[in-house]
């Protein structure tokens, strides 16, 4: 078995393509394109800023990110949630998919787990800037130390394990494509960058060999860690939001919260493996496997989500709005009409009603349809994650406020937003670029092993779905 | 086990006489102050130890030492003229920003729409919402029911914060006031200077207590609205010198605690004047 060529399905017909799967899907680690160093380069030194922000941050407390005793918890919480959740989308493409045996999953499955594997160790590192004192950090690894009792020892366990699960499920799928590489780099010069491969590949192929004993035995417990993945993902973000709901505070005391975490972080994850596939289709040329059709399916498992997602916002502001007890009401009314309404309608309409306005109608529900609604929904997630924090951390308990006479009174506290926090932001949103590239250049940006599976389990029984 | 509490329980009294001694006399003198310090970590050790093990450490609270103190306080909310006097004693002397009120006065709205004050100190909680949700066991209940915070093990996660239903938790978003050298070593019950990255919040002036010594802010009240007292003995005073018998106090002035229905059970009683209701909002739609 050398090469397969993928049936031409629905392929963009545009753009002259290659069709050589293993060819595709190992240039970006054999070749260096024109534009590599100096988007590595410009990615580089912007996180290099985060850090230096972060350092900045360190030396002179964290209120100069912003934060006072009237908002205790802001953006950097809203980050480690949204990036948290974003690498759920890995998980639902590659392990949900893969369950349900739908097999034109098959070409995105490498670029998904990916994406997983890099969000959430940025999600995770969003855990320093939030610490006052990151030098104690090791107390939360430090069993003597240990409260049992607290949701945030419990979300650094669930996130770490959910980490480890993710590295597994990457790597599991890599063992056959790292066979598969090694043998291909056989014909290439040895050079430097082909000795270096093939010495990381001879680490991740082990000693498997590729027999169908073997194979059989990688794709069991490739299939036990997909089903294992998903409550552990499902865990993760529920004990995330536990963070936020074992409290008194209105807004954060919601029996829908980790609901409400899960289905977010299924809608914005599926939005970003949408722009990663959409960004590595172009960027490496992989128009061949990747098509428009498959865009347009990865959007209606967004607007599933995305539509789920809404209903829930729907029920909390309505549910807790209409209750009437005070701190709830004023909660509800300041993120409708009050002091967060801007934040929370551009939410609405960018990240609620557009995409599924966008998925609806045929003539938007183009490529380039489906990854403008996957980028409202990545960016209006992250503001409604600012939405979701902020307003009970700046609640006033005290003096409440129908106490002064309205909903709107009391003495709101508030965030402010300062170039810190910002440059963190931006530099964490850039990381994930920067080691997606980085990522592909050693490992076969498609699953070649899974593909060509799939194919043969095509051949005999006329099934396949890839590329289709 | 028992040799172990014992030789804490001497500690801990030998910690009493120390610190009476250093804070009398001199604070010049090292000798006395290490005694003092290690007394006082003898006190801290047995705290964590009784909160941690509570059914096996409960027997070395009430050792023949004498009944433990239960450290309380009533706030007559009719005599309070919103001076904050005690906001800017404490401060004062724990060396706080002027946004940390751990002391805090209140400018609360009646059901008759008048103005009145509320001063809102630490409730110290028999049953704190602020305890259990520290990842690290910073925060912790002394045997004189005390919640206090471990500076030196807050990781500054601020979920504490999110749990106290009184606002009453203040981090330390920049750096704290410089402090000049304190008459107690710099421990949970003498949290001064602040630590950069912490939480800090009322206790009550914990180091204090066991010299005689009433909480800055009790003693610098000037219209005697605050009152502290021991519900062991059931003794309660306040700057003026009044002194009351603490349940006959509360029973007679109708006193009640504030967001009783949130169930932390405080250990501070408002007597309220005309019409407050403190606000406890769970009726007040």
């Amino acid at each position: 078995m050398t090469d397969v060529i993928i049936p031409n399905v629905g392929r963009d017909q545009s753009s002259p393509q290659e069709t050589d799967l293993r060819a595709v899907a190992m240039r970006p680690v054999l070749e260096t394109p024109r534009w590599w160093w100096p988007s590595i380069g410009v990615l580089t030194v912007i996180v290099l800023g985060g850090i230096a922000a972060w350092i900045y941050q360190v030396a002179n407390g964290l209120g100069t990110a912003g934060y006072n005793d009237g908002a205790f918890w802001a953006i950097y919480e809203a980050n480690l949630v949204t990036f948290i959740g974003v690498s759920y989308g890995g998980a639902v493409v590659s392990a949900i998919l893969r369950l349900t045996h739908a097999a034109w999953r098959a070409p995105l499955t490498r670029i998904a787990e990916a994406t997983a594997l890099v969000t959430l160790p940025i999600g995770m590192v969003f855990i320093i800037p939030h610490l006052g004192d990151p030098s104690r950090i090791w107390e939360l690894v430090w069993p003597p130390y240990w409260n049992l009792t607290s949701p945030i020892l419990w979300d650094f366990f669930a996130v770490s394990t959910y980490l480890l699960a993710t590295i597994v499920f990457f790597y599991l799928p890599l063992v056959p494509d790292a066979a598969i590489a090694l043998e291909r780099f056989d014909d290439e010069v040895p050079s430097t960058r082909v000795k270096v491969r093939k010495s990381l590949y001879r680490v991740l192929v082990g000693r498997f060999g590729g027999t169908p004993y073997e194979r059989r035995r990688l794709n069991g417990a490739i299939g036990l860690i997909a089903i294992m993945i998903i409550p552990m993902a499902v865990s993760v973000h529920s004990v995330l939001s536990f963070a936020f709901a074992s409290s008194s505070r209105a807004g954060y005391m919601e029996t829908i919260l980790p609901v409400y975490f899960v289905v977010a972080a299924l809608y914005s994850g599926v939005a970003l493996v949408v722009l990663t596939v959409a960004a590595s289709r172009k960027l490496f040329h992989l128009e061949a496997f990747v098509t428009p059709r498959h865009f347009v399916r990865l959007g209606f498992l967004m607007i599933a989500f995305g539509a789920a997602y809404l209903y829930l916002t729907f029920t909390e502001y309505l549910i807790d709005g209409y209750s009437g007890t005070a701190g709830a009401s004023a909660w509800v009314y300041q993120i409708v009409a009050g002091r967060y309404a801007i934040p929370f309608w551009i939410y609405f309409v960018a990240g609620g009603i557009a995409p599924l306005f966008i998925m609806m109608f045929r003539r938007f529900r183009t490529t380039s349809g489906v990854v403008v609604a996957s980028f409202l929904v990545v960016a209006a997630l992250w503001i409604k994650r600012l939405v979701i924090v902020i307003p009970p951390a700046t609640e006033p308990l005290v003096n409440s406020p129908l106490a002064k006479g309205g909903v709107l009174a009391g003495n709101w506290g508030t965030y402010h937003f300062t170039w810190v926090p910002i440059s963190i932001t931006i530099a964490a949103t850039a990381a994930i670029p920067l080691l997606l590239l980085v990522v592909f250049r050693f490992v076969p940006i498609l699953s070649m092993a899974e593909m060509e599976e799939l194919a043969e389990g095509h051949e005999e029984s006329g099934t396949l779905e890839v590329g289709a | 086990m028992t040799t172990r509490h014992e030789n804490e329980v001497v500690a801990e009294e030998d910690a009493g006489r120390d610190e009476l001694t250093a804070a009398a006399v001199t604070i010049g003198r090292r000798g006395l102050l290490r005694a003092a310090a290690l007394g006082t970590l003898g006190v801290g050790v047995l705290g964590a130890l009784t909160e941690t093990l509570v059914a096996a450490a409960e027997p070395a609270t009430t050792t023949p030492s004498g009944p433990v103190k239960q450290w309380c306080m009533i706030i007559d909310l009719r005599l309070c003229n919103g001076c904050k006097l005690c906001t800017t004693a404490c401060q004062t002397a724990h060396y706080l920003h002027e946004d940390q009120t751990w002391m805090n006065v209140y400018t609360m709205t009646n059901a008759a729409g008048e103005d009145y004050f509320m001063p809102r100190p630490c409730q110290m909680c028999e049953d704190p919402a602020c305890v259990p949700v520290c990842p690290v066991g910073a925060n912790f209940r002394t045997p004189e029911g005390l919640t206090l915070v471990d500076q030196s093990k807050c990781i500054g996660t601020r979920i504490c914060m999110n749990a106290c239903p009184y606002d009453a938790r203040y981090f330390n978003w920049s750096d704290p006031v410089p402090a000049p050298r304190q008459p107690f070593k710099q421990e949970p019950e003498w949290p001064v200077p602040q630590v950069k990255g912490t939480v800090g919040k009322c206790i009550e002036c914990a180091a204090m207590l066991p010299t005689g010594q009433l909480p800055e802010c009790v003693t610098n009240c000037p219209m005697g609205v605050l009152y502290f007292g021991d519900l062991t003995s059931d003794a309660a005073v306040n700057g003026m010198g009044a002194t009351v018998k603490i349940s006959t106090f509360l029973a007679e002035n109708d006193a009640i605690v504030f967001k009783e229905e949130y169930g932390t059970h405080p250990r501070v009683y408002y007597i309220p004047g005309h019409g407050q209701d403190l606000n406890n909002n769970s009726s007040a739609s």
